[in-house]
């Protein structure tokens, strides 16, 4: 990968956007968690306000599962603290109004998908009804199937459900669409707009950008136990100014480099890229230098390209090793 | 009613609400062990077929009388070992047990729930063993002594899954098996349940009144009167003591770990 050159150090220096106001719904306080020597938070501070959805991105081991787990009180932070719906994380009363989709490797099989929600249910004073559930994770017609039976999508749209049982006010979704086929993974996003639209917070981890841009109010880009930047898909976006130009070209990059308002220049396969903030200008001075240039595209930067730019500010090698982050 | 305004939802955990979360779990978890075919046949099937092996050719003998108070100890602690031991570090293993953590559902309903289903399956157990007893091996029993046999059994299997409970956070899930034989089978045989334990070496008799099944297969053997001469009493706080020191050693296993965490 190439684009992560893009202004590391303006990445950095980013202020927070302007967030929501309002009394959180939950939130995570100059959080620090270590493992032994590992840090996988480092004074972290998240906050969720009524109606959105958050979509906390970042690649493995940045820490957004461990935020997650410190949200849901299942570990306890090192220093900082954790707050949900004003309360202490553990107290049951915040439980009852949250639900969460974790990534659970396997559950019980020989449960059917009506026993499952059934169970879940009865954890909660004021759950939704079964058959809403049923209707709202799409899993009609499913219901007297045994767990074990289910294909990789319906698991995860059944976890989904679960996480509803309660009528939950705050909702934690821990990368919900892995491996989850195209479709499956469209009908959930649109579950969780649904979701939102109902004033539920939704805070959901992911490390597809797509998923992130297309459901996300506000995006917090993780890297290393730290916020690195938060704002708007569209203001995420654009931290990365300019936009793409990729051809086939005779010109030499070093000239490419010299055009106004070129900021980066970057060779892949046969083709050659160009990050520029008018392209117009740019593409209008190749053509008449080259008359031979050819497969011109034009595109405006991908979530991708800001998000590799963002998580790349530390290191400039992208492909370095995730730090990998230590399970309970 | 003038009540004061309250901000959001009344309190809402009433006593109907935990009675009906602590049916649900353990109806659940019953019928969990019973569709997993591996754990149910194994588990009743074993001293069942043992049974019929050494208790039933026996017919109308003390040893069919003996046998069936030892396999019901040894199908109840082995559905303790097996269903606690293996069940909750499979669950723990497999992230299962977080999704119930971070749910409202009370710690101890869920061990409460899994330790009913377990001390049922002893019970199942100690049943067919009565119905083999009664046709097959000659047995004649009042129906005090039945009752007394239920009991015993279900109050016996408390301690062992206590034990079983202690296996689970200690052991990986994947040679909790292994280990659960590995402790269940030589005790078994070691505390007299498998043959009278006057017929072991002298060494192993010795030792017995160390090991928890030793007193569990005591309690059950006074009914048929093939107890050892004493009174009940010691037994019961032996397995009252065993009980305590497994939950004292889980309960700091656990807090252990969660710190960790």
């Amino acid at each position: 990968m190439s684009a992560t050159s893009v202004l590391p150090d303006r990445a950095r220096e980013m202020r927070p956007s302007a967030a929501p106001h309002g009394t959180p719904a939950a939130r995570l306080h100059a959080v620090t968690k270590r493992y032994g020597q590992n840090t996988a938070l480092d004074g972290l501070s998240l906050h969720l306000y009524p109606g959105e959805v958050v979509a906390l991105l970042g690649p493995n081991g940045a820490g957004k599962t461990t935020a997650v787990r410190l949200l849901l009180g299942l570990i306890s932070p090192t220093a900082g603290s954790v707050r949900v719906m004003g309360r202490d994380p553990r107290d049951s009363d915040a439980r009852t109004r949250i639900g969460a989709m974790l990534q659970v490797t396997r559950v019980p099989e020989m449960l059917r998908v009506r026993e499952h929600i059934d169970l879940f249910r009865s954890y909660y004073p004021h759950p939704l009804p079964a058959a809403e559930i049923v209707r709202i994770a799409k899993l009609e017609g499913l219901e007297e199937r045994m767990f074990g039976r289910l294909s990789g999508g319906q698991k995860q749209r059944v976890l989904f459900g679960l996480a509803l049982c309660g009528n939950p006010d705050l909702v934690f979704l821990d990368e919900p669409t892995v491996g989850m086929d195209i479709e499956s993974r469209r009908s959930l996003w649109d579950e969780i707009r649904a979701l939102s639209a109902s004033g539920k917070t939704v805070l959901l981890t992911t490390h597809y950008l797509e998923e992130a841009d297309m459901l996300a109010s506000r995006i917090v880009v993780v890297n290393k136990g730290k916020v690195i930047c938060e704002g708007t898909p569209a203001q995420i976006k654009h931290r990365v100014s300019g936009r793409r130009i990729r051809c086939v070209t005779q010109l030499e990059p070093g000239f490419l480099r010299s055009l106004p308002t070129v900021a980066d220049v970057q060779q892949d396969r046969e083709a050659v890229v160009v990050t520029a903030e008018h392209p117009e200008s740019v593409v209008r001075e190749m053509l008449l230098r080259d008359p031979g240039l050819h497969s011109l595209e034009v595109s405006a930067a991908a979530l991708e390209d800001a998000f590799l730019a963002l998580t790349a500010t530390d290191s400039h090698q992208p492909n370095a090793a995730p730090q990998s982050q230590p399970h309970s | 009613m003038a009540t004061l305004a309250v901000a959001h939802r009344p309190q809402p955990f009433t006593a109907g609400y935990y009675a009906r979360l602590f049916r649900k779990e353990t109806q659940y978890e019953i019928l969990k062990m019973l569709r997993t075919r591996m754990f149910s046949i194994s588990v009743i099937g074993f001293p069942v077929m043992f049974y019929l092996l050494f208790g039933a050719t026996n017919r109308h003998s003390d040893y069919a009388r003996y046998l069936l108070a030892g396999y019901s100890c040894f199908g109840a602690v082995s559905a303790c070992l097996f269903g606690m031991g293996m069940g909750i570090a499979l669950e723990r293993a497999q992230g299962w047990m977080e999704l119930k953590q971070a749910s409202p559902l009370p710690r101890l309903a869920y061990l409460g729930a899994k330790t009913i289903s377990c001390a049922l399956f002893g019970l199942i157990t100690t049943a067919v063993l009565l119905v083999l007893g009664i046709t097959m091996g000659g047995v004649h029993l009042h129906a005090a002594e039945t009752a007394r046999l239920f009991l015993v059994v279900f109050a016996g299997s408390l301690p062992f899954c206590a034990m079983g409970l202690l296996i689970a956070l200690i052991v990986p899930a994947n040679s909790a098996p292994g280990m659960i034989n590995l402790i269940n089978l030589p005790m078994s045989f070691a505390s007299g349940l498998w043959m009278p334990i006057d017929i072991l070496p002298h060494w192993l008799q010795r030792i017995a009144p160390a090991l928890p099944m030793y007193h569990f297969a005591q309690i059950a053997l006074r009914i048929f009167g093939f107890a050892r001469p004493g009174s009940a009493l010691p037994h019961w706080e032996a397995l009252a003591g065993f009980t305590c020191v497994m939950l004292g050693i889980a309960w700091v296993v656990f807090t252990r770990s969660e710190a960790r965490s």
